[in-house]
């Protein structure tokens, strides 16, 4: 133990001893695992996100369009939705025996960047939320906010709406707090100030696309849009017969539904159904493009770095011959002269196993950050993957790759030759 | 002490060197003479086990070196043997007190701050502790790197060339400190040099048996007595082998 010590104290000191060749090394692994790192978190959270999203979702029922359009918007919440759909298309669809459940969502206002959803408690029921404050929405104009939206709110977001609460600091309850939904799915649109929604619960997070939305009954946005639209009672009219939702969330009764409702669908009604086991394939492959190719930057990077290491080995040995001659000559076996090289290529390779984790995951915190601001997919840093066991694991391979040759030549250091050297 | 019987090496580049049989006792003094490329570091090397011979024994300090190999030979080497090569391999890496604690590392022992302050301390170099081999003089250097061959109290110390490149005054000032060292833990201390200055000082310091290596030419026959030239100290005789 206490020889391993000094073994590494001494390599410590040979691989400072060089120390702009040391930092640039260190530099270069450590920006390849960082790479490795960040490709990591970011595809298994997308992947986990998708998966955790979709779950349960057989079938999104929507208007004619790109069916990829239509589960992003409808599933993650991350498009704008191709079209609407007639009320009455969605009930014949409910009533269809092979179809077990059917969520209606309606799309169209947002809060802050959030997007505000018309819809039945049967969604929120979907991926097993939870109210942390407050009660589900009981009337029209009431409002259920994710739990990032509740957050955003509680900072100060959007928060000119005012009501009873109004001007409440973070922490404070947001139950009756009133607000304005703006047109659009994006901020900046126009804003339905005669129409405030009050807000009536808030959801404890869940990690899924419900924590970014703001949940509503369907007849609130029929609401905020029929008076908006319509002039006179007689208007008013002609658009409740001509109500429509965005889209369903459909579960069907049996995997057989597969084979022919999305046909039935597709062929013989105005509507389109789009499989989001199908499309969600279609785009990680899409998206397993990008990955691959940071991967492979990160292949290229921990390569170079390989070779760099092996260059600066290979020199410190040539370098150090003499040393570690007379090494052997004061009477350290051969395995111990070759440790003491390997050793200092393993010290790079914890160094740069730290500080690669570490900067790999303060980019992920960044793309987390700056995505969220996007209102997109939510990602973090702060979260350890077991995979990630693999970085240390893998800079210690690269590491002792690159010191193989140079520990060679260590351990067949000739000793002898030490004595003939002329002064 | 060192015995040898029928030494002879051949180069790999076919140079055959046979040396001439010598015994020098546990507390002696061996001068080893001869011009450049006489063999007088292959010598050195066989002695120390770093070189195998194509002929003959080597007993050093009692071991029959024919019998050690490896990762026992090395060991023995570190307990066994002090080397003062001709060139001092201080490195450049490591500060005085990191260059004497090589020894350590090399022997795999645990280094000892006490033994190496001591023997800072008795040749003169305590102020130098923290130094880097480069802010040393030549003189400096040599008396580190005669302490980093003798911090582990060895049974031989061999020297190479030790006056090389050092003026009058220094060269008798390394000898004497040589000689002091060697007697300081009791080794058998062996110089080899073609500098008539360090044969000279060593005689007047009490002597030494001398071993004169005649060059690299195909020796037929045997060549003189190792001791012939040796003033032998009385009290030597009985410590021969």
């Amino acid at each position: 133990m206490k020889e391993i010590a000094s073994i590494a104290a001494l390599s410590w000191r040979y691989l400072w001893f060089r120390p702009l060749q040391a930092g640039l090394n260190l530099l270069l692994l450590t920006m390849g695992l960082a790479m490795i790192t960040l490709v990591l978190l970011v595809g298994t959270q997308i992947d986990r996100g998708f998966e955790r999203d979709v779950q349960g979702i057989d079938m999104v029922v929507g208007a004619k369009g790109s069916p990829l359009q239509l589960i992003l918007a409808g599933v993650f919440h991350i498009d704008v939705p191709p079209g609407n759909i007639a009320l009455a298309d969605f009930q014949a669809l409910q009533r269809n025996p092979i179809v077990a459940q059917a969520i209606p969502l309606s799309l169209g206002d947002s809060f802050a960047g959030f997007r505000i959803v018309g819809t039945t408690p049967d969604y929120p029921a979907h991926y097993r939320a939870t109210l942390a404050q407050g009660a589900l929405w009981r009337a029209p104009m009431q409002a259920v906010l994710g739990a990032d939206v509740a957050r955003a709110m509680s900072s100060g977001a959007g928060g000119e709406g005012g009501g009873p609460h109004g001007g409440a600091g973070e922490g404070a309850s947001l139950i009756g707090r009133s607000f304005v939904g703006s047109h659009g799915l994006g901020a900046g649109g126009h804003a339905h100030g005669d129409h405030p929604y009050q807000v009536s619960g808030v959801l404890a997070a869940c990690g899924c696309v419900l924590d970014r939305l703001v949940l509503t009954s369907t007849e609130s946005v029929w609401q905020v849009h029929e008076s908006a639209q319509a002039d006179d009672p007689e208007d008013l009219a002609v658009l409740r017969d001509e109500r429509e939702i965005t889209l369903a969330l459909v579960r069907w009764r049996s995997p057989l539904a597969a084979v022919t409702l999305p046909r039935a669908i597709n062929a013989g009604t105005p509507m389109q159904a789009a499989v989001p086991a199908v499309e969600i394939t279609r785009l990680v492959r899409l998206l397993g493009v990008g990955a691959d190719l940071l991967r492979a930057l990160g292949g290229v990077l921990l390569g170079v770095a390989a070779l760099s290491v092996f260059i600066a080995l290979w020199n410190a040995v040539r370098e150090r011959q003499a040393d570690l001659a007379l090494l052997r000559l004061l009477g350290a076996p051969r395995a111990r002269v070759a440790a003491l090289v390997l050793t200092e290529a393993l010290w790079l390779a914890l160094l740069a196993a730290a500080l690669g984790l570490g900067l790999g995951h303060a980019l992920a915190g960044v793309a987390g950050h700056w995505l969220r601001a996007e209102g997109s997919m939510p990602l973090t840093g702060a979260i350890w993957l077991p995979e990630q066991w693999a970085v240390p694991g893998l800079a210690v391979a690269v590491a002792a790759l690159a010191a193989l040759l140079p520990v060679v030549r260590a351990y067949r250091t000739d000793v002898a030759d030490l004595l003939a050297q002329p002064a | 002490m060192i015995v040898t019987r029928s030494l002879a090496f051949a180069h790999a580049e076919g140079a055959a060197l046979t040396f001439p049989d010598v015994q020098v006792s546990q507390a002696g003094r061996l001068l080893l003479q001869g011009p450049s490329g006489s063999g007088k570091s292959t010598w050195l090397a066989l002695v120390g086990g770093l070189r195998r011979p194509t002929a003959g024994s080597i007993e050093v300090a009692g071991t029959p070196l024919q019998d050690l190999a490896g990762a026992r030979l090395d060991g023995w080497r570190a307990r066994t043997l002090g080397f003062l090569p001709q060139r001092l391999h201080l490195s450049a890496a490591l500060t005085v007190v990191g260059n004497l604690a090589l020894p350590y590392l090399a022997a795999g022992l645990a280094r000892d701050d006490q033994a190496i302050r001591h023997v800072l301390e008795r040749l003169g170099l305590s102020g130098l502790a923290q130094r880097r081999p480069h802010e040393l003089s030549g003189g400096q250097a040599q008396r580190v790197a005669l302490a980093r061959a003798v911090l582990l109290s060895p049974r031989v110390l061999l020297a190479d060339e030790p006056t090389a490149s050092l003026d009058d005054a220094a060269c008798a000032a390394a000898l004497s400190l040589l000689h002091a060292t060697a007697e300081g833990c009791g080794a058998t201390l062996v110089v080899a040099t073609h500098d008539a200055r360090a044969a000279r000082w060593l005689m007047a310091l009490g002597g030494a048996q001398t071993l004169r290596l005649p060059g690299a030419t195909p020796a037929t026959q045997p060549l003189r007595n190792a001791s012939q030239n040796g003033l032998q100290r009385p009290d030597d005789g009985g410590d021969m082998l």
